[in-house]
């Protein structure tokens, strides 16, 4: 049984294991849907979003183990499939079970928008890596809202059954958007360093993308409530040691295996 | 001027043309732009790659079957490094390239508006199954009466067409 890592938890890395988490945990919930979607061609969507998701992860989680320091270092792979669950920094919202269809493109709509707007600004990191890897997401990020958001309108804008199903969605993921804004410390120390955007700032461009979406697809933007998750501090719900264990088994069982 | 040297990147560059995109075999990888630069080093070749895109999961084949050409065409040590920016864009494909592609009966990328290019103020665009705007003419028989019938194709960079004049499903490389 492999060991866990000791991950250097420094404001850097953990702000760039944010946003690779994140990506990660999404990637996985999406690659469930293979062979499940309603219909063959959102079933290669799904997996093609995931797709582009895990590029994306192994960039950052790359780049986070170079910024972890000497004695550290770890590589993609032993940050992927070695840390502790309180060593994963992604948001609540991407670790949620599956759920049905609606629930998936409403949560890929709000996710994209937010990584959207996160890459477009971390373009103009001051971290040259950060801002590479950034202004290759950003392309990706725009196409995979374009399609979610697409399909929050047709089912929004669908039949009974899919309009009931779309603000059932909206409704409990919506209990997961404060904390995508919540400012911290990490937050702080990455805007004064010019490595990336305190989250905060997104906020409202984030409200005003959603809210030409919902228009569109004539649901109305739920109430924001006072419950708070913690995904971005390392404190998950209780579905994350389940993802976990699917994800790090092989690793954990075969040290260093290898296709 | 030393021809040897210059001799030795013109013959890689040679080589690079005739070695394929693993995923859309129409097409070398310097058609489709991946192939940034050669240099010659003290100590053998280097090959600049860009990929096309994050997840793309022919990067590391097109980085063994590069390196696995040069080597074959006996231009000595080389090694092959992933240039990430700028980032890789559907501009880059040659004409020859997207000729190349509409043959093989993929609809090649329209040319980026210079928004979509510089990657700012891109407003959402909400669209059905009929492409509002562009529109992408069918390879086969050049009809622009098409529609879109999957935004995700059999690879990261296609999307799925269907031409309503001849019938014919196709696919269509994204321009991002």
């Amino acid at each position: 049984m492999q060991a866990s890592i000791e991950l250097n938890r420094t404001p850097a890395v953990q702000y760039l294991l944010r946003i690779g988490d994140t990506c990660l945990v999404l990637a996985q919930r999406l690659g469930e849907w293979c062979g499940h979607a309603p219909v063959l061609e959102e079933d290669i969507a799904m997996a093609n979003i995931a797709l582009d998701l895990v590029g994306q992860a192994r960039a950052l989680l790359t780049h986070a183990g170079k910024l972890e320091g000497a004695g550290y270092e770890h590589d993609e792979d032993q940050l992927a499939y070695l840390r502790d669950e309180r060593d994963y920094f992604n948001l609540t919202l991407v670790e949620l079970p599956r759920g049905d269809f609606a629930f998936a493109v409403v949560r890929n709509t709000m996710v994209a928008t937010l990584l959207k707007l996160l890459w477009q600004r971390l373009a103009a990191s001051s971290d040259a890596e950060v801002a590479a890897i950034a202004g290759k997401a950003v392309k990706e990020a725009r196409y995979h809202q374009q399609h979610s958001g697409d399909w929050v309108v047709r089912l929004g804008d669908g039949t009974d059954e899919s309009r009931r199903r779309t603000e059932k969605a909206l409704k409990q993921l919506w209990l997961y958007m404060p904390e995508l804004f919540e400012s911290d410390a990490v937050d702080a120390q990455a805007s004064a360093s010019g490595l990336g955007p305190a989250w905060s700032e997104l906020r409202e461009p984030w409200l005003a993308e959603m809210q030409q979406v919902l228009d569109a697809a004539g649901l109305a933007m739920p109430q924001e409530t006072a419950f708070r998750s913690t995904g971005k501090q390392g404190v998950h719900s209780e579905h994350m040691g389940y993802i976990l264990a699917e994800m790090q088994h092989l690793q954990r069982s075969y040290p260093g295996g290898v296709w | 001027m030393n021809t040897a040297i210059a001799s030795r990147v013109d013959a890689a560059w040679a080589v690079l043309h005739t070695v394929l995109d693993p995923e859309v075999p129409a097409v070398s990888v310097c058609d489709l732009g991946i192939v940034r630069e050669v240099i010659d080093h003290d100590d053998g070749l280097e090959i600049v790659l860009t990929p096309t895109y994050s997840g793309c999961p022919a990067t590391e084949a097109i980085e063994h079957d590069v390196l696995a050409a040069i080597e074959k065409a006996g231009l000595g040590r080389a090694r092959a490094t992933l240039r990430r920016a700028p980032a890789w864009s559907s501009d880059w494909i040659s004409e020859e390239g997207r000729a190349r592609l509409n043959a093989y009966g993929i609809a090649p990328p329209a040319h980026l508006t210079p928004e979509a290019a510089a990657g700012t103020a891109v407003p959402i665009r909400l669209f059905g199954r009929i492409a509002g705007g562009e529109r992408i003419a069918c390879p086969r028989c050049a009809s622009e009466r098409t529609e879109r019938l999957s935004a995700f194709g059999s690879t990261a960079c296609k999307a799925l067409y269907r031409c309503l004049a001849c019938r014919e499903p196709f696919e269509h490389f994204k321009p991002i």
